[in-house]
């Protein structure tokens, strides 16, 4: 790498706005070289390399609403756009009510990195290997947008387009993502295999959310989302039909692993083959959610 | 390229800079501040040889925007031992002998420092935590990690 002296191009330039609205309009009126600016540890090494040719860093934090984090047990947690990862893994509401979105956070690069990395930022770049996005999508994170046309929802569920694409448009600010109250009885795993055991962006991640639910055939439902097998942060419907339907014993779990498997669609990269990384896939959901339903079945 | 006036408290001293919009925080302290301590690594987020206390946590200085820096308080391993004195993480990687080369031991104080901070009692499962973006090739960890510990128990000591 040529970065003698390290550091972002002469040509990029700080904005901080001082108003979701200034923001906005400043973005719409520099499509395609702006970009809202949060903890910056994607964006700092992507435009610094020449990958992104962004001009302006538009500083969104601390803008309505992005620096704070809430809950209510009768609504639900809303993490601002600008709290960082370490912040959120330390906030006794997520530590007793959202344990899988700590847990989420703290698989993320280093503790440095998280001092300034968010959750927000990292749904946003919309990276296939994002740590906390599946754990955000399995707990149900709606995604509130400031846009040209003011503030709308987004749910993650349909949220992401491709790798490092999503529905937000030029213009649009992510201000927070919010969860509603987790179900009763509920208990959620993320598994990251990384080449080594911290700081490695993940190989194969594995996000898994159980709960008991008297509507569903079995009792329980699952949710399962796969990170770095796919284009985009991948839902397993199938599985989780599967888990719901029909009732639950050891052979189910691994018969919806092998849903898992089959649903992915990695590539070989320098981390992993696409063989090694499927396989992959169907042991550590296999593994998930074994962990999971001896956590919450009921005649444990 | 437009300029940009910050104020922030450096090892205690308000300062105002003028920094354009490309420079990080790293190259603020080491080219415009003069405060060589502070190592540039990889300057990508990776190798924690450039982390400093920002507001209180320990960051990557590689990967914050020196304007953005308006209004922080930094701490950075000239801030250590200002008084004179070498800090208590600083006296014991000394006497566990957990520096070689040296390289990676700014870094490693201010994490350190930092976790120390916001917790005076950590496991060794924090203080690895806490040290995990920091890389050290020639050391090993092992006296680090003995290192901050018992930096944690000296200062609780004399906390008592």
């Amino acid at each position: 790498m040529n970065n003698a002296h390290p550091g972002l191009p002469d040509f990029v330039e700080y904005v901080k706005p001082a108003s979701l609205e200034e923001a906005s309009k400043f973005l719409v009126a520099h499509a395609g070289e702006s970009r809202p600016f949060l903890g910056a540890t994607d964006c700092i090494v992507r435009m610094r390399d020449g990958i992104w040719k962004t001009k302006y860093l538009v500083d969104v934090k601390g803008l309505d609403g992005t620096n704070q984090i809430t809950f209510d047990p009768a609504v639900g947690l809303t993490i601002g756009a600008a709290v960082p990862m370490n912040k959120v893994a330390a906030h006794p509401a997520v530590i007793k009510h959202y344990p899988l979105l700590a847990e989420a956070c703290h698989w993320v690069a280093s503790y440095q990195l998280r001092s300034r990395a968010t959750i927000v930022g990292n749904i946003c770049n919309a990276s296939p290997a994002g740590d906390t996005i599946g754990a955000s999508m399995l707990l149900e994170g709606v995604l509130r947008v400031f846009g040209p046309d003011g503030y709308r929802d987004e749910p993650l569920n349909g949220f992401f387009k491709g790798p490092g694409r999503t529905n937000l448009k030029p213009g649009d600010i992510a201000v927070s993502v919010s969860f509603p109250l987790p179900p009763q009885g509920n208990s959620g795993r993320y598994i990251k295999l990384g080449r080594n055991k911290l700081g490695d962006l993940a190989i194969v991640g594995v996000t898994a959310f159980g709960y008991p639910d008297s509507s569903a055939a079995s009792g329980y439902r699952f949710r399962i989302a796969l990170a770095s097998v796919a284009p985009i942060p991948l839902r397993v419907p199938k599985a989780e039909e599967l888990l719901a339907s029909k009732p639950i014993d050891e052979a189910v779990l691994a018969e919806a692993a092998q849903l898992a498997y089959e649903s992915c669609t990695p590539i070989d990269d320098v981390r992993g083959s696409a063989r090694y990384r499927k396989q992959m896939v169907r042991n550590l959901t296999r593994n998930a959610l074994v962990d999971i339903w001896s956590k919450i079945r009921k005649d444990a | 390229m437009s300029f940009h006036r910050i104020t922030i408290r450096i090892n205690g001293n308000l300062e105002q800079v003028d920094v354009p919009g490309n420079l990080t925080l790293l190259q603020m302290l080491r080219d415009k501040l003069g405060l060589t301590g502070t190592k540039n690594g990889c300057a990508s987020g990776e190798c924690g040889a450039c982390t400093v206390i920002l507001n209180g946590d320990a960051v990557n200085s590689c990967m914050v925007v020196a304007a953005e820096c308006d209004g922080a308080e930094i701490t950075t391993i000239e801030g250590l031992a200002s008084s004179g004195d070498l800090d208590m993480v600083q006296k014991m990687i000394l006497e566990e002998g957990g520096v070689q080369c040296g390289f990676c031991t700014p870094g490693i104080l201010m994490s350190a420092r930092a976790l120390l901070n916001r917790n005076p009692h950590p496991t060794e499962f924090d203080i690895r935590d806490a040290i995990s973006g920091n890389l050290c090739r020639c050391t090993g960890y092992n006296r680090i990690v003995t290192a901050i510990s018992r930096a944690a128990e000296a200062e609780s000591a004399a906390v008592k």
